[in-house]
C-alpha cells in the first residue's frame, strides 16, 4: 500500500527528535513523542447540547468494549495493545466509488466538528461526551450510494492477537447497522476524538460511530468496514439475544429491556446520592429524529 | 493434621469471625471516602456488597462439606457466617434502594415483580431474613430441632436464587457469576452423597464411576 501523508513524519518533528536526542529530554518531549496528532480541535456545532460534559477521566475509564474485556474498567488497560497506525476503512457494497480510505481522508482535520452529545447506555446509565468528528452523511455521499442501497452495515476490527475477548461468548467481528436515512441524519457522526484529544483506544480509536438517539451499543467502535446494502444488517447484540436487543435500539423509556426498566437512568459522575433522572424518548433528540419513524410501532421495532 | 485444624478452629471465638466479616465493609468505606471506587462508585458499592454477601453465604454452605469430606469442624462458626451474609444482603439492598434507584419506590416495586433477577434476589433475601430471625438458640428451642432444621434447609434455595440473581443481572452471564454458581452447585451436590462417603478408605467404591 502506498504511504499517505499521515504516514510520513513531518520534517520539523524529525529534526526535533534529533535535537532531543542530542540535548536530552526536554519539556516538549512527551508532546513530540506522542506524534503529530497530540491535539485535535473541531468547530463548534449547533447540534451540541449545553449539558456539562463528563470529565475526560470518566469518559476514558468507563467503557463497554467487549473485545477488550467484559467490565467497564479493563478496556482502558487492554485496549492499549490495539495498533491504530495506518488504519484504513473499506467503504463498499452498493456504492459507485468503493474503496479503502485512511482516517485522515474520511475525517480531515479541517472538517472536524465538536459535537457534545448525551450518551445513554442500554444498561441504564448515561454521560455527556464532547466528541470530535465528521458527520457520516457526507462521507457516504462521496462514496455515492446507489438507489438500491437501503441500509448501512458497520464492522469493527477483530484482531485476536491484540484483543482479549473471551472466545466463544460473542461472534466477532462486532457488527452494527443503520437504515440509510438514519445514517444520513445530521446527528450521525464518525468520531475520531473526544475533548481535544485523538480518540482514546478504549473509546474506539481511531474512528467510531456515534448515534446519540440510540443506545450506546449501536455506536460501533474501531470501524474497518462500512457496507451499503439492500438488506437489514444484524448487529452483534441482536444476533446474540434478539428478544432483548432489536435492530433499532432507539432510546425509549416506554419500552423496557426485558430484564430491566429503561424509564430512568443513572448519571455517571453525579455523585453518590444524585439518584436517577427520567430517560427521554430518543435520548432527548426527538425533534431531530422522531420523523424518521413516522408510522412505525416502536414497541415492535425496538 | 485434621485434629490440629479442629483444635485451632475450636479456639476461634465467634467475635473474631464478626471482626473478619466487618473487614470487607471497612475496606469499602475506606475506598469510598478515598474516592477509589472509579467512575461509577454507585455500581461499585452495590456490587461489592452483593458479592461479599455471596462469599459469606458460600462460606456458610462450605461448613458441612468440610466436616463430611475433610472432617474439619467449623460448625460453631456457621451462624456468624450466615448472619454476615444476611448483613451484607441488607446493605446491598439498601445501596440499591437508596443510591442506585434514588428511592424511586414506584419504579422499584414495579421492577421487582417484573424482573426475574429482582424476583430471584428478593426471594433469596426473604429466605435469609427468616433464617436470620430464627438464628438464636432461643428460636431453636422454641421451634424444636427438627422444625428448625427443616426451615434452615431453605438456605439451599436461597443459594440457588442468589446465583440466578447474579447470573441474570448483566447483559451476558458474567464469568465470575458462572464460577460461583458452579461452586454453589458443587457445595449443594456434596449433600446428596451418601452419608458415609469419604469416611473410610475405599469408601467411595459404592459410587465408582462406570
Amino acid at each position: 500500500m502506498r504511504p499517505t501523508w499521515s504516514d510520513v513524519t513531518p520534517e520539523a518533528i524529525w529534526l526535533n527528535r534529533r535535537a532531543l536526542l542530542r540535548g536530552g529530554l526536554g519539556l516538549g518531549a512527551a508532546a513530540v513523542l506522542a506524534g503529530p496528532a497530540a491535539a485535535l480541535s473541531g468547530k463548534a456545532s449547533k447540534l451540541s447540547t449545553d449539558a456539562t460534559p463528563n470529565t475526560f477521566e470518566e469518559i476514558s475509564n468507563y467503557n463497554n468494549y467487549i473485545e477488550f474485556g467484559n467490565d467497564k474498567t479493563t478496556p482502558a488497560t487492554n485496549a492499549q495493545r490495539l495498533k491504530t497506525e495506518g488504519w484504513t476503512v473499506a467503504i463498499d457494497g452498493l456504492v459507485d466509488h468503493p474503496g479503502t480510505y485512511s482516517v485522515d481522508q474520511i475525517a480531515p482535520e479541517n472538517a472536524l466538528e465538536q459535537r457534545i452529545y448525551r450518551l445513554r447506555c442500554v444498561e441504564a446509565w448515561s454521560m455527556v461526551v464532547p466528541w470530535i468528528g465528521v458527520p457520516l452523511g457526507p462521507v457516504l455521499g462521496k462514496a455515492g450510494p446507489q438507489s438500491a442501497a437501503k441500509f448501512v452495515a458497520f464492522e469493527s476490527a477483530w484482531r485476536p492477537d491484540e484483543m482479549t475477548a473471551t472466545p466463544g461468548l460473542y461472534q466477532f467481528p462486532y457488527r452494527e447497522g443503520l437504515r440509510l436515512d438514519e445514517a444520513m441524519n445530521p446527528l450521525t457522526l464518525l468520531a475520531t476524538g473526544l475533548y481535544d484529544k485523538p480518540m482514546p483506544k478504549q473509546n474506539g480509536a481511531p474512528i467510531r460511530l456515534i448515534v446519540p438517539w440510540k443506545y450506546g451499543f449501536k455506536s460501533i467502535k474501531s470501524i474497518v468496514r462500512i457496507t451499503l446494502t439492500d438488506k437489514q444488517p444484524v448487529g452483534t447484540w441482536q444476533a446474540m439475544q434478539p428478544s432483548e436487543y432489536g435492530f433499532y435500539a432507539n432510546v425509549n423509556p416506554a419500552v423496557d429491556h426485558p430484564r430491566w426498566s429503561q424509564a430512568t437512568e443513572r448519571v455517571i459522575g453525579a455523585g453518590l446520592f444524585a439518584g436517577r433522572k427520567d430517560t427521554l424518548p430518543f435520548n432527548g433528540y426527538g425533534d431531530e429524529v422522531a420523523s424518521l419513524y413516522t408510522g412505525q410501532d416502536l414497541a415492535k421495532d425496538y | 493434621m485434621t485434629r490440629w485444624l479442629n483444635t485451632q478452629a475450636r479456639r476461634v471465638p465467634e467475635w473474631a469471625v464478626w471482626l473478619g466479616g466487618a473487614l470487607p465493609l471497612g475496606l469499602l468505606i475506606f475506598d469510598t471516602l478515598r474516592q477509589r471506587l472509579g467512575v461509577d462508585p454507585v455500581a461499585a458499592i452495590e456490587h461489592r456488597l452483593g458479592r461479599t454477601a455471596i462469599y459469606f453465604l458460600i462460606a456458610s454452605l462450605a461448613v458441612t462439606p468440610l466436616l463430611r469430606l475433610a472432617k474439619v469442624n467449623l460448625v460453631p462458626l456457621r451462624r456468624a457466617l450466615g448472619l454476615l451474609a444476611f448483613g451484607y444482603v441488607v446493605l446491598h439492598i439498601t445501596a440499591w434502594v437508596v443510591i442506585d434507584m434514588g428511592l424511586r419506590w414506584e419504579q422499584l416495586l414495579r421492577d421487582i415483580v417484573k424482573r426475574p433477577y429482582l424476583l430471584f434476589g428478593a426471594g433469596a433475601a426473604l429466605i435469609l431474613l427468616a433464617l436470620a430471625l430464627t438464628s438464636s438458640a432461643a428460636a431453636i428451642r422454641r421451634m424444636g430441632g427438627s422444625a428448625w432444621k427443616r426451615l434452615h434447609r431453605l438456605v439451599y434455595v436461597a443459594a440457588v436464587l442468589t446465583s440466578l440473581h447474579w447470573l441474570s443481572v448483566g447483559k451476558v452471564w458474567h464469568p465470575e457469576a458462572k464460577f460461583w454458581g458452579f461452586v454453589v452447585l458443587v457445595l449443594l451436590g456434596v449433600r446428596l452423597l451418601p452419608r458415609g462417603f469419604g469416611s473410610r478408605r475405599g469408601g467411595n467404591k459404592s459410587v465408582a464411576i462406570q
